[in-house]
This record gives structure tokens, sequence and C-alpha cells, in this order.
């Protein structure tokens, strides 16, 4: 298992190159090798989502992917969603609304609504707690969560 | 959605920052990944640790192959046990060993740490320790285990019962013969798990300049932790720090000691270097305390109105295989048996618990601590007893709820001013009762089964250490210290014992020191969670933080208000009564003479000589709060649809009438409700630890062990009411585990309407969909 290969990881537009071995996962490799501990790992089998990062824009479980898999690809995680001090109107969002409190799942569930939005900003509104589903929260309940989203995306249709 | 019925802030100005959904300082950081959890310090060696794969052997031998650096309970002598202390009850003290020393009494119970330069190593390591163990027979009912034959968990218990209490009052026989009916309710709360989105993580790292130990772990009592594993590894408390960084969820299960983070002080030592433990998802589940397994036995007698005259009860609690530090295993029965009355209007009570050792992992308390369970059990009973008398619930809930204050129950507790009867005559109110038993009718003759369920249900917070002394511990929590001081820079800190874990309290303190001395909540830092810079304080649990360290900050905040007062007459050549605190100076009222409290800061520090000697020196107070406690009270409400096909349950609605004092920040305290009455939910629909008969966990992944997700938990509808109590010098009374106590009872009765037709009674929580049909199945009723 101690055979390491050598692979870019581009986190928030940053080249990092790593060398891993193939077991390593890719949520490891982002808060391990890459030091972006903002992504965090819940249950390290694919369930909670606190571990969501997007890949190609696309949202994932960065748990469930090795890093190796990622070599080359676009990845983006909570470190880079505000632009400078503005912050994204997802965090904002959520500031706003208290779709947050112990903070742990947050980041998942940041990456996973800004990775949905961006794909089909017209979704309904049952269709976003649908997808909100994939994540888990134990403190908010999650109606916070989904006020917060409904708002953000309100926001960004009108932009 | 909520609605504040009654919101009267006393300063008069109605620009006070008490009683404002402010936003939280705490988020700028977690919304932009800058939080900082304890598992994203890095660590020069990593920590697996070797658990029992069994619940109940004896360990013949531990081999590794040579090179791995390991450790077990050979290593360790001298070390002493985690043994909690109870001076009541007969209680009978167990020692907890931090590795498994010859004997294991759970499954996931630790055996051996390794460590190695990385977390992937350390596991392959782990994986090459075998444990040869001689397996025993397991116990893991808690009824079972009762029975005379029954092997014992420990040597020295009496059918492994552990704690035991009674309380009975005089002539409790005279009442109960003179009733004119008995309701009887026999329940059963499944195991469950607090499950934290973070699991537990500990990291220890050696000082060799210092040759102190820093252990960063998540913890909900930093100071406690510290003062228990100093004890135990017989080291002066000044060489450790404990430090709770960002903490993701605690929910209670944060609260008892790991034994994992002695050993990481331990080995932080040994090694002289630094070391780290995260807790995988399948320990936290199989490993980390676990909650709620109870049986209790409940009978009410009823005069002919449905007035209760007495309840009789027999509670058993199945505590697993050792006592939590610092609360004990004895925090569930005993809790049990002295609240488990409730809000309802009872003189004779006879009630029995216990608690019983098996070969399951500790129980220890849970958001809510065992009132979601008797909450439960008594509604139970409350709504068997208003089908024996043909009326609706809510009506003899009505004929019984206390309505008279103080109150002093047939336990002992007295009870402050509260809206038991209020809160419910709002939630009827506002759920439209009447409509809905329309609805209701007209459903059912389409086939549908709607349901609703009330929960009324009184939560004893903001208790100092007299009440924990009451119950026999022998570490008493209670009192909260805040120092509050202005710096010379004018900035200002207040430094808590307490220690939340995403309750926002930073926020709510703010406001409330804010208020005092006039400065935006922005501008006030609030440091926690580091015994090296927080006074000695017990931290987060028991809906406490606020009423303890609010009060706490409100007397600190008092007294520096006073010496900013009594500079600024000087300075301004004013009387102090002329003189308003307000955006960060101090004004001469219809005047525009003004001092920033900045600039009197820098004269507290650095130009004394001004006051003449009057006053002195330095901008630091700080003040101690340990009061006697209050009330908090609530009525939840379900409306439910059951699939009776499928047994599944929706829930179409949930409201929460609530009433905890004076509401600090609204948007705060109706997201604790929110996640309070998400996790009842789940307790009440889909959480359960389930073991085999061999001791071995069923349920050790997220897709086994199923917390609800944002498709399950319906819009919360709120209401307060708010009572300034008298008994808290904040006037608000604590309202983390409300929600998670009312839910249960509410959802299941809720099923239980609306299954009446069937005429079957769900008497078991979770109330999974097998269990739902089971119950219709053997109704010989199903169309
Ligand atoms: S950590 Fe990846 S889904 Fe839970
Ligand atoms: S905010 Fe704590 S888990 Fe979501």
């Amino acid at each position: 298992m101690t055979d390491k290969s050598d692979i870019t990881l581009t986190i928030n537009g940053k080249a990092h190159a790593i060398r891993v071995e193939a077991r390593r996962t890719l949520a490891d490799a982002i808060r391990e090798e890459c030091g972006q501990t903002g992504t965090h790992i819940g249950c390290e089998h694919g369930v909670c989502g606190a571990c969501t990062v997007l890949v190609n824009g696309e949202p994932v479980r960065s748990c469930l992917m090795f890093a190796q898999q990622a070599d080359g690809k676009q990845i983006r995680t909570v470190e880079g969603l505000a632009r400078g001090d503005e912050m994204h109107v997802m965090q904002r969002a959520f500031m706003e609304n208290h779709g947050l409190q112990c903070g742990f799942c947050t980041p998942g569930f940041l990456m996973l609504a800004v990775g949905v939005l961006e794909r089909e900003l017209d979704i309904s509104d049952h269709d976003l707690v649908d997808v909100l589903s994939s994540n888990l929260c134990r403190c908010t309940g999650y109606q916070n969560i989904i006020k917060a989203v409904r708002a953000a995306a309100i926001e960004m249709r009108q932009s | 959605m909520t609605v504040h019925a009654k919101t009267e802030h006393t300063k008069g100005s109605g620009t006070t920052w008490v009683g404002r959904s402010i936003r939280r300082l705490e988020d700028p950081a977690l919304v932009s990944g800058r939080g900082r959890f304890t598992a994203d310090l890095p660590a020069a060696h990593w920590v697996r640790f070797v658990r029992s794969h069994v619940a109940a052997g004896t360990i013949d031998s531990i081999d590794a192959p040579d090179g791995i650096g390991m450790v077990t309970a050979s290593d360790l002598k001298g070390l002493k046990p985690i043994k909690p202390m109870l001076s009541k009850f007969n209680y009978v003290p167990i020692g907890q060993p931090i590795l498994a020393d010859s004997v294991v009494r759970f499954t996931g119970e630790c055996i051996a740490a390794v460590y190695a330069p990385s977390k992937d190593q350390a596991e392959d390591f782990a994986d090459e320790v075998n444990v040869a163990i001689t397996e025993t027979m397991p116990l893991t009912d808690a009824r079972v285990a009762l029975a005379d034959d029954a092997p014992r968990v420990h040597a020295g218990t009496q059918h492994n019962v552990i704690v035991e209490g009674h309380i009975a009052t005089p002539k409790f026989e005279d009442a109960w013969v003179s009733a004119d009916r008995i309701v009887r309710v026999e329940a059963r709360s499944r195991r469950q798990n607090a499950t934290p989105m973070e699991a537990r993580a500990g990291h220890a790292v050696y000082d060799p300049l210092t040759e102190r130990v820093t252990l960063t772990c998540t913890t909900q009592m930093p100071h406690l932790t510290r003062t228990a594993v100093c004890d135990i590894l017989g080291i002066p408390e000044s060489e450790l720090r404990v430090i709770a960084p960002d903490v993701g969820g605690g929910f209670g299960q944060k609260m008892s000691l790991a034994p994992e983070y002695v050993l990481l002080v331990w080995l932080a030592r040994h090694l002289r270097s630094s070391v780290a433990w995260t807790e995988d998802r399948r320990e936290n589940l199989i490993a980390s305390f676990h909650s709620r397994d109870q049986y209790v036995e409940l009978e009410g007698a009823f005069d002919g109105n449905g007035k209760l005259l007495a309840l009789r009860g027999d509670i058993v609690a199945n505590i697993g295989a050792y006592s939590c530090f610092p609360t004990t295993c004895g925090v569930e029965p005993l809790m049990a048996l002295a609240e488990l009355p409730g809000p309802y209007d009872v003189r004779a009570y006879d009630c029995r618990s216990r608690g019983v050792m098996t070969n399951t992992c500790p129980m220890a308390p849970y958001r809510g601590v065992s009132r979601p369970v008797i909450t439960f059990v008594l509604e139970r009973l409350m709504d068997k007893a208003a089908g024996a008398f043909g009326i609706e619930p809510t009506e003899l809930r009505r004929r019984n709820l206390i309505d008279t204050f103080p109150y002093t129950s047939a336990t002992g507790l007295v009870f402050d001013d509260g809206t038991y009867r209020e809160t419910m005559e709002m939630a009827i109110k506002a759920i439209g009762l009447g409509a809905f038993r329309k609805r209701q009718e007209a459903a059912r003759l389409q086939g549908r089964y709607l349901g609703i369920g009330f929960a009324t249900f009184s939560e004893r917070t903001g208790y100092g250490s007299p009440a924990f002394a009451a119950r026999g511990m022998e570490i008493t929590p209670g009192f909260e210290t805040v120092i509050l001081t202005v710096d010379p820079s004018g900035f200002v800190e207040a430094r808590i014992g307490s220690s939340p874990h995403g309750q926002g309290l930073r926020t709510s303190l703010a406001q409330i020191i804010a208020d005092e001395i006039g400065v935006d909540p922005q501008f006030i830092k609030v440091v926690h969670g580091d015994t090296d810079r927080s006074p000695y304080g017990w931290g987060t649990f028991a809906s406490r933080s606020l009423v303890l360290s609010g009060g706490a900050s409100l007397m600190a905040a008092q007294k520096i208000r006073a010496k900013l007062l009594k500079m600024a007459s000087h300075l301004l050549e004013a009387s102090p009564e002329d003189i308003k605190l307000e955006a960060g100076a101090a004004h001469v009222i219809g005047t525009d003479r003004s001092v920033t409290i900045a600039s009197m800061a820098r004269a507290a520090y650095h130009q004394t000589h001004i006051f003449k000697g009057e006053i002195e020196p330095g901008l630091s107070e700080n003040a101690t709060y340990d009061p006697s406690g209050t009330f908090s009270n609530a009525c939840h409400v379900a409306v439910v649809d059951v699939d009776i096909e499928t047994g599944n349950v929706t829930l179409e609605k949930f409201l929460v009438a609530e009433d905890a004092g004076l509401i600090i920040n609204p948007m705060i305290a109706d997201g604790q409700v929110h996640g309070g009455v998400a996790q009842g939910i789940g307790n009440a629909l889909l959480e359960e630890i389930i073991y085999d008969e061999t001791g071995n966990i069923m349920t050790s992944t997220l897709a086994d062990f199923l917390p609800p997700t944002a498709r399950e938990i319906p819009e919360i509808e709120l209401h307060h009411i708010e009572t300034l109590t008298g008994n808290t010098i904040t006037k608000a009374k604590g309202l983390g585990e409300g929600g998670a106590i009312g839910a249960p009872a509410a959802v299941i009765s809720a099923i239980n309407d609306a299954l009446k037709p069937f005429d079957v009674s769900i008497d078991e929580m979770p109330a999974t969909p097998q269990r739902i049909r089971a119950a219709l199945r053997n109704s010989g009723k199903l169309p």
C-alpha cells in the first residue's frame, strides 16, 4: 500500500503538487496534504455529506473519491467561496438566516447548495429540499438551512 | 414562523441589544472554512485504538508484530481508573480502566492503542494487533440482567443494579384506593446515540520548554476534563492545559470523560511529542456514549373526573458497562425518578428507579436527559386516560396541569412561575384542534389516517451547585464565573468558564454585556474553552449556559458599568445619575459633553493619578453566579399521516408553544428549538442502536443508524410566551433541551391518535415502520 504517485490537485485555482498513496481519499488529501481544513469529515462512508466539494462543478463526497481520481481536475472548497473580503451570496444567506449552529456540516451544505444552483438555478423549492436531504445536520433541524438556500437562490436568480 | 406573544424588555428605550435577532458573531469564520476543529491540528503521531470485538470475555493475549508502537493496560500501571462517585442511593462505585485490563465488558471497549506517523499507518498497525479473548455470555438487556441467575457485569453488585432510588409519599395507598380508575402503560425507549456531526477527537502536545501538555479535544467541559485527566494521571492541574476549540455539536455525548483523552495525554508525556486521535463514525456509534435505553411501567390512579390522584412507577435504565464521569450513570434513572410527575399536579407518588449494568456501551446524558423518555411515558398515560374517560387528550391535561405557583411537587421540586396551561391553550388554538378533528374524520372515511398529538412538559434549567449537591454527586457542578475586562486599548473581553459548541453563546452574552456598558456587541470578544484563558467553570449542558454565564456576565458588566460611571463623573464633572453609557462613550444627558470608554480605559491603567485615589486602578471585574434554578415549559403538537400499508409516518406539521423566560436573541432561541425538535423527531421515528444477542452492534454506520434528513423534518411553527422569572437575574430560563424533550412524546401520541380505529397502542420509541406494521397486523383490524 505504500506506492505513491505524484498528482496535482487544483483547489480554488491554486495547484498543489502532492504525492499520495492510491488509497488516499480526496477528503484526506485536501485536508492533510493541501492544508485546506475547511472541508470536514463526518462519516467517511458517504452518508453525511460534510465532505462535499465541487469537482469540475459537480458536488461530490470527497470521502468517496480517491485523490488520484481528482488529478488535474478543478476542485472548489469552502475556502474558495468568498471573493477576498466579500462573502458569497450563499455564505451571507446562511449567516442571515441562522443556517448554522456548530458549523461543522456547514461547508458541505454550502458547497452542495452552490453546486446545485450553479447548474440548475431554476430548481423548484421542492426539489431543493430533496437535494438538501442528501447532507446531514444535527444542530439546525434543517429549517433555517432550507430558508437560507432559498433566499440565496432568489438573489442568485436576480443577479 | 415565529410569533412572539409578549416581549417586554425592561430598559425602556426599545433599543436594547437583548431581545434582538442580531447575526451571530461566530458565523463569519465558520462559513469561510476558518473554523478551528480538533481534527484540523497536525501531529507527529496518529493514534488508533484497538477495540474489543466481543461484548464480554477475558483477554488471553495481545500480540503485535515487532516495531509497532503499542500501549496496553500493562504499560499504564499506577493509573487510576475513571471512578465517578455518588454518595447516595445504594450507589456501587465501579472503576473503568483506561485500557481494558484482562476483562472486556462491551463491544468497542479500548484494549490497546497503537501509534504511527500517519493515520493510515496507524490503521494498518491496529489491524496487525492480535487480541485473543475467551468469550463469555453477554448481557444486553437490562431486564434480563436483573434476573437472579444472570451473570454479573462487575462483581459486587446485586442483580447488576449499580444505583437505585425510591420515592414514596406518605398516605400513598389511601390515595390509590380512593381512585375510580387505574390506567396503566408499559413503555420502552430504545437505545440511541447523540450523533454529533463531528465525532470525538483529541490532540495532545507536550511542550519541552514548560513540560506541560496541551490537550485539545471535543469536550463540553474543558475544566473538568483537566481535573479528571490530572487526577487519573496523578499530576498537578498546572501541568495540563485543555482547549475545546470549535466543537461540532455535543448534545451531551461530549460531556462525559472519554478514556481515550487520558491515554492521549499519557502518551504525549511518554513520547514527549504530539499525538492525535480522530474518532471514526463507527467508533462513535459503537463506543461513544449511548443513551435513552429505559423501560418504564407507570400506573395512574384517577378520580371520576379524570383528576390524577396518584402515580406509581418502576423505571429500569440500561446504563451499560461503566458509569460515566462526572454525572455518573445515576443521571438518567435518578432524574427520571425525581421529575417523572412533570407538569402535572399529583400529590401521591410511589416510584422505584434502578440503573442496571449490562455488556453494552456506557450510557451518558443526551439532550434532554431522561425527560424525553419520561415525558413520552407520562404523555402516553395521559392519552390512555383520556381514552378511558372518552374525552379529548387536551381536556384531560387541562384538568391536571399545574397552575398555581410556586408549586412544590410530590418529589420536592419547587416550580417557579410557568405557563403550563397557557402554552397548551395557545397550541390548541394555533393548530386549530376543532378543525383538525373534522379533517381527520373525513380523511378516515377515505382510508387516510391522520393523527394529532400533544405533549406538555417542564424542563428544569439553569440550576447551580445546590441542585447537583442534592443528588449526592461528589463532583458538584454549578457556578459559572465571568471575568470582564476593558483593556487599555478599550477593547472588551469576557472570559467565561462555560464552553459552548454551537449554541451562539458568544453572541448572546455579548448582547447582555453590550446593554450594560454601552458598546456594540461586535466589539465584545467572548473567550471560552481554554483552561489557560478562561476561569474555572463547568461548561455547556443542561440548558444552563445562557442562564449561568449570562447571569455572571450581567453581574460583571454591572460592576464595570458602575466603575465607568464613576470615572466619567470625575472626568465630565457631572453626577453619575446624569450620565448614560451609549455607543462606546459616556454622555452627560442633555449636553454634548462626553468621553469615550476607550479613553477612560486608558486612563484606568495609565493615568490612575487623575482619579485622586478615589477609583481603583484597572478596569476588570469578575462575577460568579450560582442560582437555584428555574423551569421552562412548552407544549408540542405533532400532526402526522400514517400509511397503514407501509407503517410509514409523515409529519404534516409541528408546532411549539414555549416559555423560556426572557429571550435574549430570538433567532438563536428559535434555532435551538428547531434543532431539538428535529432530534426528538429522529428519536421518535428513526434512531435506534441495535445489539444482536451476542452483543455486537448492528447499527454501526449512518446507513443503519438514521438521523433525520431535511425531508423528514416539517416546518416548525413556534410561539413564545415570556414569563420573566425572578429566579434568574437575566430573567432568561434556558431552552437548549426542550425541543428534544417534547417532540418524541408528541409524535408518538399523534401516531397513536391516527391508529385509534385499529385499537393499537405503540408504546415504544422509535416507532419504526416495522413496529407500526407489527402492531397493525396483530390488531386483526387491517382492512
Ligand atoms: S464524510 Fe463524506 S459523506 Fe460523510
Ligand atoms: S450546524 Fe451543527 S451539524 Fe449542522
